[in-house]
């Protein structure tokens, strides 16, 4: 091979590294890529079964896996110990003005602790049941507090986002799939 | 107000960056005198700028000045001090004004230091340093400016990520960093010598100290951080595979390889293209290893500091430094022209394979730690490579760089006979054959062979100094003679090789560790290979900013009192994080392991660890950073060599007459 193209391998090799890394930091911040995300196994299937109780600051009492049909729901696990939860907490009262029906899950919290944490930071959720022991957690195998899932009508899970949810996000990824599967 | 002053102290850095990174490159293109010779004042008035900047932030931390949003954000009253001076680098925007500084400071080493270097030379060292950081203090004043101030100032801070509160970790980040950084220079030299399209034995001389001091830092920077998880993470484990693990790594195969390829530069004027991109390549890596890990990009255990947003920011930035001395790389290398040959069996020819094979793996631990993401990027595919992938394709590279590193030493330059070479190695291959066949016996056969491979190092490093100084061929005295008329860069050498020797000896040994999970009651005893661990007690304790339970454990070996350890497992009320603490009992020989897990029945659960050699793996990193530095105080690096001078004189007389004119 020609001496000076052979010289200019490792530049072409940086540009397209270089690209590549611009595209990943791209769509990471527009939610459609994230490097670090182990795929949830329960997108495209069915809600586990669970049935949760009520939380003293829900509005309409506990829910169950039954309850999430008829509409697309977005699901919120969250807890008052969660610092990253209180990130988001802003975000998700947006999601509330905006119309979007938001179930929460108080998962392994204190009564009181919610309580405190609502009364600080707003109730964005239409319902809240409490999963004291982290069960459906386990069902729902996330890996942490706060996480956030797309149920569609048929009560299949069609998105999900771990972390707290950056307004971004809400504006982007999950409104476009809202108004998919609405 | 010392805030302030910090934050004034950092305008003024990226002030005089600017100015260092245009006037001595201006002025050694168009020849100007009094800019050539401006640049040292830039440099160490740069130098000061940060210094100050970053005293002030330490200034800040120390006196818990929680009106400072960084100080507010990982500060806490009730830290001990040396983490209060460890907690300005351990978070994102101390790290990269720490970062900042220790450039500077490269550059006012070359200043001071580089008073025999040719002052066109120097010039464009200096400001290809200002350019390739002057960026970076943008980004720290515009984009991670830790002098923000916050109001109303809270009660308190909310605390350092407790796994980071740690003594060994305290001092990682500064040694990591000038190993990263110290990488600058050798890549400021290469840019520098495109720039004047001339390279020759002095550069390579001038060259090599500064590689082999960063190359120091680095082991130990390296070294350090797999101590500090085999005992704070509390695995047992010592090397992860990790992304930022591998970001370390690569700068440090790629440095180990430009090390000798800097040898033959200087002493055949060979390689010089090759070197030039390794000088390069090895500083990107490292510039890449601090920043992707801090872009988000790439993310792990290990990672404390992430923001897309300020990704593009320092993408951007990489992209100049990197892409723009690679494009000028290729434009301007064909001009360098090599004038030493040498046949495929000799000194450089060992020094090429060496490069070959640590290039290799380099480049396939840069694949296993970029092809994830690429695959995701592109085919939408989720895979994790780890450790299986890169234990099984570095190993069989390994293994030859492991075969030939005792044999290039005893080489002859230019050309040389390999028959006569391993007659001369004869005892080192028999003792290696003779230990590995021995640990082969009742053992795996990869320890076995890593076994070998150690001793094959460091007899085949002790048998480059006894055939220098023909022991037994000639009369003790004389031999003893000779020793002392060695150069230091020889026993550098030695060292250097044996230490890795000892590193994979450790290696070898860790993987014969024993392990065990068990629930033990206080009063019980449990058995793990040939050691007896009775938990006497459990009990709460309390630390400055921590609760803490622990357990004590004692051990003994057929009824002999071994060793009490005491792990404790840490609960901190302010992050509401919960570190185990594990106690090691080491006799450098094997090391005993405990940690504390939950408690439950009335009992608790300790994992137990028999690591045998597993200090050596830190120890010969250690041996090998004391060779380096043992080859830095060799007397040809301090001391002119003629060429040098003579190269010096017609460069400055080259500048007088640019000056003329």
């Amino acid at each position: 091979m020609n001496r000076r193209v052979l010289l200019l391998v490792p530049f072409a090799a940086t540009v397209v590294a270089g690209g590549g890394f611009l595209a990943m930091l791209k769509r990471e911040q527009e939610g459609t890529f994230d490097p670090r995300g182990v795929p949830s196994m329960l997108i495209g299937k069915r809600v586990p079964p669970f049935a949760l109780p009520a939380d003293a600051g829900s509005l309409a009492g506990g829910f169950s896996d039954t309850d999430l049909t008829g509409r697309p729901i977005v699901v919120n696990f969250f807890a008052s110990w969660c610092v990253p939860c209180m990130e988001e907490a802003e975000v998700l009262m947006g999601l509330k003005q905006a119309g979007v029906p938001l179930y929460g899950i108080a998962y392994k919290d204190k009564q009181a602790g919610t309580a405190a944490f609502l009364a600080k930071h707003g109730n964005p959720y239409a319902r809240i049941g409490r999963d004291d022991a982290g069960l459906t957690g386990i069902d729902w195998g996330i890996t942490g507090v706060p996480e956030t899932y797309l149920v569609d009508k048929t009560g299949v899970v069609r998105w999900r986002f771990v972390g707290p949810l950056p307004a971004e996000v809400a504006a982007g990824d999950l409104k476009r799939q809202l108004q998919a599967y609405a | 107000m010392i805030p302030e002053l910090g934050h004034f102290a950092l305008a003024l850095a990226v002030a005089i960056g600017f100015a260092q990174g245009i006037f001595p490159l201006w002025g050694a293109w168009r020849r100007d005198a009094r800019l050539i010779q401006a640049a040292p004042a830039i440099a160490i008035g740069q130098f000061i700028a940060l210094g100050t900047a970053y005293a002030c932030l330490t200034w800040s931390n120390v006196v818990d000045d929680f009106s400072v949003l960084n100080v507010a954000e990982n500060g806490h009253s009730l830290k001990p001090l040396i983490y209060k001076i460890s907690g300005t680098w351990g978070n994102h925007e101390g790290s990269i004004l720490l970062w900042c500084l220790i450039i500077s400071l490269c550059g006012a080493a070359v200043a001071v230091a580089g008073g025999n270097l040719p002052s066109s030379l120097r010039a464009r060292v200096l400001g290809v340093l200002g350019l390739s950081s002057v960026g970076f203090q943008l980004f720290a004043l515009i984009e991670s400016n830790p002098f923000v101030r916050l109001w109303p100032p809270p009660m308190d801070g909310r605390d350092m990520n407790p796994l980071l509160q740690d003594p060994g970790l305290a001092i990682h980040p500064p040694i990591l960093y000038i190993g990263y950084v110290g990488f600058a220079v050798p890549f400021a030299f290469a840019v520098a010598a495109l720039l004047e399209g001339r390279i020759d034995a002095a550069w390579g001389r001038w060259v090599r100290p500064w590689t082999l001091a960063a190359w120091c830092f680095l082991t130990c920077g390296i070294a350090l951080g797999s101590w500090w998880a085999y005992y704070e993470l509390g695995w047992g484990g010592y090397w992860f595979w990790d992304p930022v693990e591998n970001a370390s790594l690569l700068p440090w195969l790629t440095g180990t390889a430009l090390l000798h390829s800097a040898i033959v530069v200087e002493k055949r004027e060979a390689l010089k293209t090759w070197t030039v991109l390794l000088a390069i390549g090895t500083f990107s890596l490292s510039l890449s290893g601090t920043f992707l890990v801090r872009s988000g990009i790439l993310n792990s255990v290990h990672s404390f500091a992430n923001d897309p947003a300020r990704g593009v920011f320092i993408l951007a930035l990489l992209g100049l430094v990197i892409g723009g001395s690679l494009l000028l790389f290729a434009l301007r290398a064909p001009v360098l022209a090599a004038s030493g040959v040498f046949a495929p069996i000799s000194r450089e020819g060992g020094l090429v394979l060496n490069n070959i094979l640590l290039c290799s793996i380099a480049a396939v631990v840069m694949t296993g730690t970029t092809y994830p993401l690429f695959a995701d990027l592109l085919l939408g595919e989720k895979l994790s490579v780890g450790g299986p992938f890169f234990n099984s394709t570095v190993l069989p590279l390994a293994v030859p760089v492991f075969a030939a590193m005792s044999v290039g030493p005893v080489l002859s330059w230019k050309r040389a006979d390999l028959g006569s070479a391993l007659i001369r190695l004869w005892w080192a291959l028999l003792l290696a054959l003779a230990v590995g066949g021995y640990a082969a016996i009742g053992m795996k056969i990869l320890p076995a062979l890593a076994f070998g491979a150690a001793v094959w190092l460091i007899a085949g490093a002790a048998a480059e100094v006894i055939e220098r100084v023909r022991l037994f061929r000639v009369p003790l005295g004389d031999s003893l003679a000779r020793l002392r008329g060695l150069p230091r860069s020889t026993f550098g050498t030695t060292l250097g090789h044996a230490g890795l020797g000892v590193t994979i000896a450790g290696i070898a040994g860790m993987s014969l560790a024993s392990e065990a999970i068990v629930l033990v009651k206080p009063g019980a005893a449990t058995h793990l290979a040939g050691y007896d661990w009775k938990l006497i007690e459990l009990h709460d304790g309390a630390g400055p900013n921590y609760d803490a339970r622990v357990a004590t454990i004692e051990i003994s070996r057929n009824g002999a009192l071994v060793a009490v350890l005491a792990p404790e497992r840490r609960q901190f009320p302010v992050q509401n994080i919960t570190t185990t603490e594990a106690k090691i009992a080491t006799n450098l020989v094997r090391d005993l392991y405990a940690v504390l897990g939950d408690e439950r029945d009335g009992g608790a659960v300790l994992r137990l660890h028999v690591n045998p050699l597993a200090p050596w793996i830190w120890l010969g990193a250690g041996v090998m950073a004391l060779g380096g530095l043992l080859s830095l105080t060799d007397r040809r690096l301090r001391v002119g060599a003629p060429l040098r001078r003579a190269g010096q004189a017609a460069a400055k007389s080259a500048a007088k007459m640019g000056a003329k004119a």
